[in-house]
C-alpha cells in the first residue's frame, strides 16, 4: 500500500537503505566529493581503543582533529553511543566517520522501531561493515572510516568488539584493539595493562594511560587539557546498558598517573 | 457504446464512509491518556502484534481497524520522522507535522481509492518543558483524514464515542500513573465487545515518560502492569 505525498517506494528496516532508495538527495557521495578535489585535506581522527573488563567492554578515544600539522579542533568527540547496548569509535576522517556514527546510531533505532524488536550484536556489526564497505570509493580517494564497534552482548553476557578495515572486513576481537594514528602506542601499553577480569576503576585507569602514551608518541593524538578542561571520551558498556565516565573521574585517573610517574622518574625511572 | 451508471457523489462517500467504519468496528478500541508524568496509551490486544509503536523521542503512535493496513501507517510515520530528524534536528520533529501528513494521505486514499482505509490513528506527543512546548499534543485521525486534536484523553475504535463519554464524566487532569490505568482499563471493559474483566496480559500498554531521557516511549511489562493496577 502506498500513500501519494508521505513515503517512499523503499518497504524495509534499514534507515540508510532507505536514504539511498527514497531520499538520495540526502545522502552524501564523499567519492564524488572526494573525486573532484585532488589532495583534498579532510581533518583526520586520531587514537581510539576498547578492550574488555570484568563487567563488559570500555571504550575510550582522545578529542584532538588535526589537519596536516595544524590543530583542526581540540574537542571533537570521537566516541559515541550507538544504543542503549552498543557503542562506536571512530578513526580516519572525521567528516565521514562522524557521518557515519550518526547514520549508525539512526540506523539501529530505526531498526528497532520498525521491527519492535532490537538487532543482535552480530546484526549490528555486520551493518557497519556494510557501510563501510559502502563507503570504500571515498576510502580509495583518501577518506578512510575504520572505527571499531564494541557493546555488550545480552545474550551471552559478554562484552565484544570488533575492529574493521577499509573494504568493510570485520575482525572481532578478544581482548583489547586501538586504532588511529597512535594506535600502535596505545596497543602497546595496553598490552602491558590488560587484565580481563579489571574492575571499572583499573579500566578507566588503563585507558587514560594508554591515550597518554598514545599522545606522547604521536603528534595526531590529543593528550588531556587541564588548562581548557578538554578530557577524553571513556563509554562503559555493561548488562546494564551505556554509562559515560564523568570528567572528574577521569580527571581523577590521570591526576594519579602523574603522581605515579613522578615518583617513577623522582626514584630514577623514565616516564 | 457503454455508459456508466450515474451515482451520486454523495452516496459514494457515504457507502465508503459505513464500509470503513464497518471494518473499524469489528476490531478492539484504544485509548490516550495523560497522566501526570507523561502520556499513556492503552489498547486491548490478547495478540503479540502491536497496536502502539514508538515514532520517535516524544512521539508515539496508536492504530485500530485492520491491522496491515495501520501497521503500514506507523511504519511511513517511523521513517517520514527518522528522515526529518536527520535533515534537520531531532527536536524539529513534531507530532503536529506528521498527523497533518497523515491526514493528507489518508484523505486521498479516500477519496481516490475505491477502498478506504478501514482504521483510525492516534498520534501523541508529550510536552517537553525544556524545548519550550509545554502542552502534551494528542491528535486522531480518522478513516476519511478527518484530522482533530484532544486535551487529556482520546478513544478510537468501534466504541470510541462511548468510551470517550466515559472518559469525560471520569478523566482527571494530573492523575498518577496507576491511576490513570485502572482508569483505562476501566474503559476498556466497557467497550461493547471488551471482556466484562480484562485480564492484564491481554492489556498492551506503552508511554511517552516525561521523565525519561532522549527517547520518552517505554512499554510496559504485564508485571508492571500488575503491580500498578494492584496499588
Amino acid at each position: 500500500m502506498q500513500f501519494p505525498g508521505l513515503g517512499g517506494s523503499y518497504q524495509g528496516s534499514s534507515f540508510s537503505e532507505l536514504l539511498t532508495v527514497d531520499y538520495a538527495h540526502l545522502k552524501v557521495d564523499w567519492s564524488r566529493l572526494a573525486g573532484s578535489h585532488t589532495g583534498l585535506s579532510a581533518p583526520h581522527g586520531t587514537t581510539v581503543l576498547a578492550f574488555k573488563y570484568g563487567e563488559g567492554v570500555i571504550v575510550a578515544g582522545d578529542r584532538l582533529a588535526t589537519e596536516g600539522l595544524r590543530v583542526a579542533s581540540r574537542d571533537v568527540q570521537k566516541v559515541y553511543a550507538t544504543d542503549e547496548h552498543s557503542m562506536m569509535a571512530i578513526a580516519g576522517a572525521a567528516g565521514p566517520a562522524i557521518e557515519m556514527a550518526r547514520v549508525m546510531r539512526i540506523e539501529l533505532e530505526h531498526y528497532e522501531k520498525i521491527e519492535g524488536e532490537s538487532l543482535e550484536i552480530d546484526g549490528k556489526a555486520n551493518k557497519l561493515s556494510q557501510m563501510i564497505r559502502a563507503n570504500l570509493p571515498a576510502a580509495m580517494q583518501g577518506l578512510v572510516v575504520v572505527p571499531l564497534f564494541a557493546g555488550y552482548d545480552v545474550r551471552r553476557r559478554i562484552g565484544r568488539m570488533w575492529k574493521f578495515d577499509v573494504t568493510g572486513g570485520r575482525y572481532e576481537e578478544t581482548e583489547f584493539e586501538a586504532t588511529g594514528s597512535g594506535g600502535l602506542y596505545a596497543r602497546e601499553s595496553l598490552k602491558k595493562t590488560y587484565n580481563s577480569g579489571a574492575s571499572k576503576q583499573e579500566a578507566l585507569a588503563a585507558a587514560v594511560q594508554a591515550l597518554t602514551d598514545a599522545a606522547d608518541e604521536d603528534r595526531g593524538t590529543g593528550g588531556i587539557d587541564t588548562l581548557r578542561g578538554i578530557f577524553p571520551t571513556v563509554i562503559f558498556c555493561t548488562v546494564a546498558g551505556i554509562e559515560q565516565a564523568s570528567e572528574s573521574e577521569i580527571r581523577t585517573a590521570y591526576e594519579q598517573l602523574v603522581e605515579r610517574r613522578s615518583a617513577d622518574r623522582a626514584s630514577g625511572g623514565a616516564s | 457504446m457503454s455508459m456508466p451508471f450515474y451515482v451520486s457523489p454523495e452516496q459514494v462517500m457515504q457507502d465508503k464512509a459505513e464500509y470503513a467504519r464497518k471494518g473499524i468496528g469489528r476490531g478492539k478500541s484504544s485509548i490516550t491518556l495523560a497522566y501526570d508524568g507523561g502520556i499513556l496509551m492503552m489498547a486491548e490486544n490478547p495478540s503479540t502484534l502491536s497496536k502502539i509503536g514508538e515514532i520517535y523521542d516524544r512521539i508515539a503512535f496508536a492504530g485500530v481497524g485492520k491491522f496491515n493496513e495501520f501497521d503500514q501507517l506507523r511504519k511511513i510515520g517511523v521513517r517520514y520522522a527518522d528522515v526529518k530528524g536527520y535533515s534537520y534536528s531531532r527536536d524539529d520533529v513534531r507530532a503536529k507535522a506528521l498527523a497533518n501528513a497523515y491526514s493528507q494521505a489518508m484523505g486521498d486514499v479516500f477519496t481516490r481509492e475505491l477502498k478506504p482505509l478501514e482504521v483510525e490513528v492516534i498520534v501523541a506527543e508529550v510536552a517537553d518543558p525544556e524545548l519550550d512546548h509545554p502542552n502534551d499534543e494528542i491528535y486522531r485521525i480518522l478513516f476519511d483524514g478527518s484530522i482533530s486534536d484532544h486535551e487529556g484523553y482520546c478513544a478510537i475504535g468501534g466504541s470510541a464515542d462511548e468510551l470517550g463519554s466515559f472518559l469525560k464524566g471520569e478523566f482527571r487532569p494530573g492523575i498518577p500513573l496507576g491511576e490513570a490505568l485502572r482508569l483505562g482499563r476501566r474503559a476498556l471493559q466497557r467497550a461493547t465487545d471488551g471482556q466484562p474483566e480484562v485480564p492484564p496480559e491481554n492489556l498492551e500498554v506503552c508511554v511517552l515518560d516525561r521523565t525519561r531521557i532522549g527517547r520518552k516511549f517505554r512499554r510496559l511489562t504485564t508485571e508492571e502492569l500488575i503491580e500498578h493496577l494492584r496499588a
